[in-house]
């Protein structure tokens, strides 16, 4: 296989071979959504009117910290291993592998979220008519999401800072989705049409595919020097 | 031009100039602060509505709009770095985050000053509040990205691209924001047309506006000149001043 795509489909299955051969690890976003969705009706009250009000948020919330969770692992084992290094100099376009990886991890940590959502939406009594702005708003949201944490976790590898710093660059870039994700669900719970938030997240995953395989590689060039 | 860009970017060069024009640019802000100040507090009449209330703004509107035009600056400035490689514009950018984040700051502390008598409340989760909230910790975040590298070429393009991709996005967390809730007042003075504010009112407040980028332009000169001294510390220009 040559071209520009070239190791694409190579990096990514790669990744997600890794990523299979730790299960333990994989479930762990996974978890911690279920968890943090488990804590609020704790904290707050088990009423079924209050919980639907909320869980827009909470679930669109617990989504955007669980796929942070994942981030630090993306480049770490790969930057430690030296093989980050290779696949800068393997002469392959760099914006592409990243991207490659970045898509393997939304696979492992993203993917799940969309799917597991309903579920979480009905113990929170969401209505079923918004599981399916719920789950498309997820589907168009986490990948933008990882993206912008891979561009994070790339600029913070090899700092050994941990985790806190890598929350504080790429929670307030994440705002907008946070936004428009929960008030799509918030649309449709209230019966209205819900297409315009939707139509703004796929924007913003357009904008986020186009321009940020770039920034990714360069900041894995900057961390590698 | 490229002669000029490159006379620009050396540091001998910039550290002498901007040494000739600190000085002017910090009598500037001292005269336009303190005439915008005696206009605003004296000669301004007070607000039909909100009484002597409304004088907070000269402080206000001054330091929010700088805490913007500090961020625009800061990424321009770390875009240049990156592309061109000029060290200069990295100091420059460098220097820029901890003003740009004290003015973010006061805007947030005197617009909840503000809020208490007016809205009735410390704080809301307003449109504009909330995305100065956001740029605020935009620029800790580029402070602490800055702060974890120890070297400064690595620190200098590690926060400098996040500066980039920050100023992509702030349009698309101002709007976003602004679609999800406003209460805030309307703007008064950049609207098409005429000024919804009185010219009385508004004179001392163009004049703050411009005493505070005087005054940015000061201590950025200055903050610059002391990034210049540190990164250069071992240079044979210095060695000979």
């Amino acid at each position: 296989m040559s071209g520009p795509l070239s190791g694409f489909g190579v990096v990514l299955a790669r990744d997600l071979r890794l990523a299979f051969r730790r299960p333990g690890e994989m479930a762990n976003p996974l978890l911690f959504f279920i968890l943090i969705t488990a804590i609020f009706p704790l904290g707050l009250s088990p009423e079924p009117e209050l919980l639907r009000t909320v869980a827009p948020g909470i679930l669109w919330g617990a989504a955007l910290l669980s796929s942070l969770l994942a981030l630090d692992l993306l480049f770490k084992s790969d930057y430690e291993d030296g093989s980050l290094e290779q696949l800068v100099l393997s002469g392959h376009s760099l914006p592409v592998m990243v991207l490659a990886k970045t898509l393997a991890h939304w696979m492992v940590s993203g993917l799940p979220l969309v799917l597991i959502a309903p579920l979480l939406a009905s113990a929170l009594y969401l209505p079923a008519e918004a599981w399916g702005t719920l789950m498309l708003g997820l589907l168009l949201g986490t990948p933008t999401l990882s993206l912008l944490g891979a561009m994070g976790a790339a600029l913070t590898t090899g700092l050994g800072t941990g985790s806190a710093l890598l929350s504080l660059l790429v929670l307030p870039l994440a705002t907008p989705i946070l936004i428009f994700g929960a008030r799509g669900v918030d649309l449709a719970v209230q019966g209205m049409d819900p297409v315009g938030p939707l139509y703004l997240l796929a924007a913003i995953l357009f904008l986020a595919l186009s321009l940020l395989p770039l920034a990714i590689a360069t900041a894995v060039r900057i961390s590698l020097d | 031009m490229w002669k000029l860009f490159h006379q620009f970017g050396s540091p001998p060069h910039f550290y002498r100039l901007a040494g000739y024009l600190i000085p002017w640019f910090g009598a500037a802000a001292l005269i336009l602060i303190l005439v915008a100040t005696y206009g605003g507090l004296v000669l301004a009449p007070a607000d039909y509505q909100q009484g002597d209330g409304f004088r907070i703004i000269y402080v206000h509107v001054p330091s929010a709009s700088m805490s913007l035009f500090a961020y625009t600056l800061m990424a321009t400035a770390a875009g240049i770095g990156l592309i061109w490689r000029i060290k200069l514009a990295h100091a420059v950018a460098a220097a820029a985050a901890p003003i740009g984040a004290s003015f973010t700051f006061l805007a947030l502390a005197t617009g909840s000053i503000w809020g208490k008598p007016m809205w009735g409340t410390w704080w809301a989760w307003d449109a504009r509040l909330t995305s100065e909230l956001i740029l605020l910790f935009l620029f800790l975040g580029y402070m602490s990205l800055r702060a974890a590298n120890d070297d400064t070429g690595k620190a200098d393009r590690a926060s400098g691209l996040l500066a980039v991709v920050g100023v992509v996005n702030v349009p698309i967390i101002h709007y976003s924001v602004e679609w999800w809730n406003s209460l805030h007042q309307g703007a008064t003075i950049m609207k098409l047309g005429k000024p919804a504010i009185t010219g009385d009112m508004l004179w001392p407040l163009l004049m703050m506006i411009a005493g505070f980028g005087c005054y940015f332009a000061t201590v950025l000169m200055i903050r610059t000149r002391s990034q210049v001294l540190q990164r250069e510390r071992n240079t044979h220009w210095l060695k000979e001043l």
